[in-house]
């Protein structure tokens, strides 16, 4: 076991995946000597050399561009886009042809790559730097969408993200690189892809949330624990999404919320409630809620408290759906 | 202090057949008199493929097609210059070049019939699935050739674009890509004049297209993309250098889409038929067999041989793709995945039960 915060998780798993497979190789913008801006490759240049670690031009779809070539190839690409903000000029390559490379070619080439980003609000950064746009990853074919909320499982979904045989775009929680510290086993292992976690049993309510978000629901579970017995669903995978844990507990629970930072309309909430609808009907006792950020351009750090859940309205919410 | 030149660039054009087919031996590129009449063979092979997909379209048996006529030299030529480890990685319009490289003819239909399955080539044939959105299989191409680097495998990967295309930002960050990296790679791009209705002049204020390779640090050269042996030369000449490490080429073949755009287009709403003519007259196909006649390689019966040839290989291949059975639904939901996802699978089911228990 070592001590690691979510960064750490991830750059151990990078190097772990780099000894184990000589295919695995960084590609992406000041990665290299400079070990990336939030130094989720640091030191991994000198230990691997620049054809394995290689600093790109400025170039975001280049990137992804040549990352799907090199993983036509057979090489395990995992490109870094430096901010998710960013990632937009990419989208081109991940929706023509990274989730549509295995389909159109029925099977003879598929796309082994991952794209690593971090993504998300709650660190005062500029314009650009801040944005949630899980939603639109879902919504493309073909590529898998990971989000992880905590290191112990940040290594095992990346360990399962390079070995995976189709592109995973892997959303990593800025807010939450340093935040947490706990132990993760040096040991090789993974967390697999398309599951979810129940992080707290309960009885009452179900409230299913994923990356920077999961803290701030547990928060608001704990502090309502003595009149509302909340049930945590950490959903780590969100394409192809785990539907039958969130089944289960609402069956058990009878209502349930989403809690998620990205804009509400057409969000990841919404589908979860459509889910619920087509899976839990019967069981519902209460409309399901969401918690969300605003259909706005993500705000500068000024008003981003006001955009952001924060655990008053998580806890507003539980007590809402559980009153009703 | 006085200003110095800080770089001096200049682009050049090669031909060596002229429009009687006259041939410059000096520059002529080592073919044999069977290589240049398998060129020929391809070429017109390409045509009556192409001739007949158009009617396949009217008659309602294919899907949308963009017609290669015209462009028979620049994309024979370059694809007959591969090596047998090197692989092509396609736009959309290079009908000859999947015939020289060896996409079987039924395949190619079945593809533009709207079947996936066309596009499955057999194992062991090296070229690349087609891309549609203009410009974006340039950074697969680089990725490609640059992963091959990085295994010490001596390969190079030969990449066609257009005129329009060269405008698109992919093709600029893939050629960035292919510089700053060295990749063996060769940057095709047929300028066909034409991007739908928008004309070459307005693609770009550049003298040529060739001299975008010079911003990235590479040779770019342009080629009279109606001359197949310019063609030809300059391609083989541009893959061994790549293959022998020293970098990228671009080559701009100077060419012309005698056809529409596509099968949904109508070109005379934009041009004129004079230019037409006058592209009818530098017609590729037509320019080889005049070499052909003087250099005592054609014949009558050579010709007829070679025209009926081709008919029956397309007729056939129309006869192959037509008796292939349907897709069946599953295939609309296996291949999005290694695994079907359980959402793939019940999805799947939902439809195979609303049409009465599926295939």
């Amino acid at each position: 076991m070592v001590q690691l915060n979510l960064v750490g998780a991830v750059r151990l798993a990078l190097k772990q995946e780099m000894e184990r497979d000589q295919d695995v190789v960084l590609l992406g913008e000041d990665i290299g000597t400079d070990g990336g801006v939030f130094r989720a490759t640091d030191g991994l240049i000198k230990e691997f050399g620049e054809n394995r670690v290689i600093d790109t031009p400025l170039s975001e779809s280049g990137i992804v561009g040549v990352a799907i070539g090199l993983a036509l190839y057979g090489l395990k690409p995992v490109a870094e886009i430096q901010f998710e903000g960013f990632l937009y000029p990419a989208l081109d390559q991940i929706i023509s042809h990274a989730g549509r490379i295995r389909n159109r070619s029925r099977g003879r080439f598929h796309v082994p790559l991952v794209i690593r980003f971090p993504y998300g609000g709650g660190i005062s950064a500029p314009e650009h730097h801040s944005d949630s746009p899980e939603a639109l990853l879902v919504h493309t074919p073909g590529v898998k969408v990971v989000m992880p909320s905590t290191p112990y499982d940040a290594k095992g979904l990346l360990t399962s993200a390079i070995r995976d045989p189709d592109p995973v775009l892997f959303m990593e929680p800025k807010r939450v690189y340093r935040a947490i510290v706990e132990d993760v086993p040096e040991d090789d292992y993974t967390v697999p892809l398309g599951e979810a976690k129940i992080v707290r049993e309960g009885a009452d309510v179900t409230l299913v949330s994923w990356g920077a978000m999961m803290r701030l629901s547990r928060e608001a579970a704990e502090k309502v624990k003595d009149t509302i017995s909340v049930e945590v669903i950490d959903l780590r995978t969100l394409s192809p999404m785990d539907i039958a844990t969130i089944t289960r507990s609402v069956e058990k629970t009878g209502r349930a919320l989403a809690v998620h930072e990205a804009p509400r309309t057409a969000g990841l909430g919404a589908e979860i409630a459509a889910v619920i609808n087509e899976t839990a009907f019967l069981s519902l006792e209460a409309p399901i809620e969401r918690v969300t950020g605003f259909d706005v351009p993500f705000p500068q750090h000024k008003l981003e408290n006001y955009y952001l859940p924060d655990t008053e309205r998580i806890v507003k919410a539980i007590q809402k759906v559980a009153s009703f | 202090m006085p200003r110095e030149v800080a770089g001096k660039f200049e682009v050049s054009m090669l031909k060596v057949l002229d429009e009687e087919g006259n041939c410059d031996e000096a520059l002529k590129p080592a073919l044999t008199n069977d290589q240049v009449k398998q060129l020929y063979e391809l070429m017109v092979l390409t045509r009556a493929f192409d001739d007949l997909a158009l009617k396949l379209q009217r008659e309602g048996r294919i899907g949308t097609y963009p017609s290669s006529r015209g462009q028979e030299a620049t994309q024979v030529a370059s694809a007959y210059a591969l090596g047998e480890s090197d692989w092509l990685f396609p736009a959309f319009r290079e009908a000859g070049a999947y015939i020289t490289k060896g996409w079987p003819l039924e395949m190619q239909y079945q593809y533009w019939a709207g079947d996936e399955r066309g596009s499955k080539l057999p194992e062991n044939n090296r070229i690349f699935t087609i891309a549609i959105p203009v410009g974006t299989q340039v950074p697969h191409a680089v990725g490609f050739a640059w992963a091959a680097k990085l295994r010490g495998d001596k390969i190079a990967v030969l990449v066609y674009f257009g005129d329009g295309a060269s405008s698109e930002g992919d093709v600029h960050e893939g050629m960035n890509f292919a510089g700053v990296f060295k990749v063996p790679v060769v940057l095709l791009c047929q300028n066909n004049q034409w991007a739908i209705s928008v004309p070459r002049s307005k693609q770009t204020a550049a003298e040529t297209l060739a001299q975008r390779a010079i911003s990235y640090g590479f040779e770019g050269v342009q080629v009279d993309g109606n001359d197949a042996f310019a063609v030809y030369k300059a391609t083989r000449e541009a893959l061994d250098k790549a293959r022998s490490g020293n970098g990228p080429t671009l080559i701009e073949c100077v060419t012309y889409r005698m056809g529409d755009h596509t099968t949904s287009d109508d070109a005379q709403r934009y041009r004129t038929s004079r230019e037409l003519e006058e592209w009818t007259r530098r017609d590729p196909i037509e320019r080889l067999s005049k070499y052909m006649k003087k250099s005592g390689l054609w014949s009558n019966d050579y010709e007829n041989k070679v025209q009926a040839d081709a008919a029956e290989k397309v007729r056939i291949a129309v006869e192959e793709f037509e008796s292939v059975k349907p897709p069946e639904i599953k295939d609309l939901f296996a291949w999005t995945y290694a695994e079907l996802t359980p959402n793939l699978k019940k999805q799947y089911e939902d439809l195979a039960r609303s049409i009465g228990g599926g295939n």
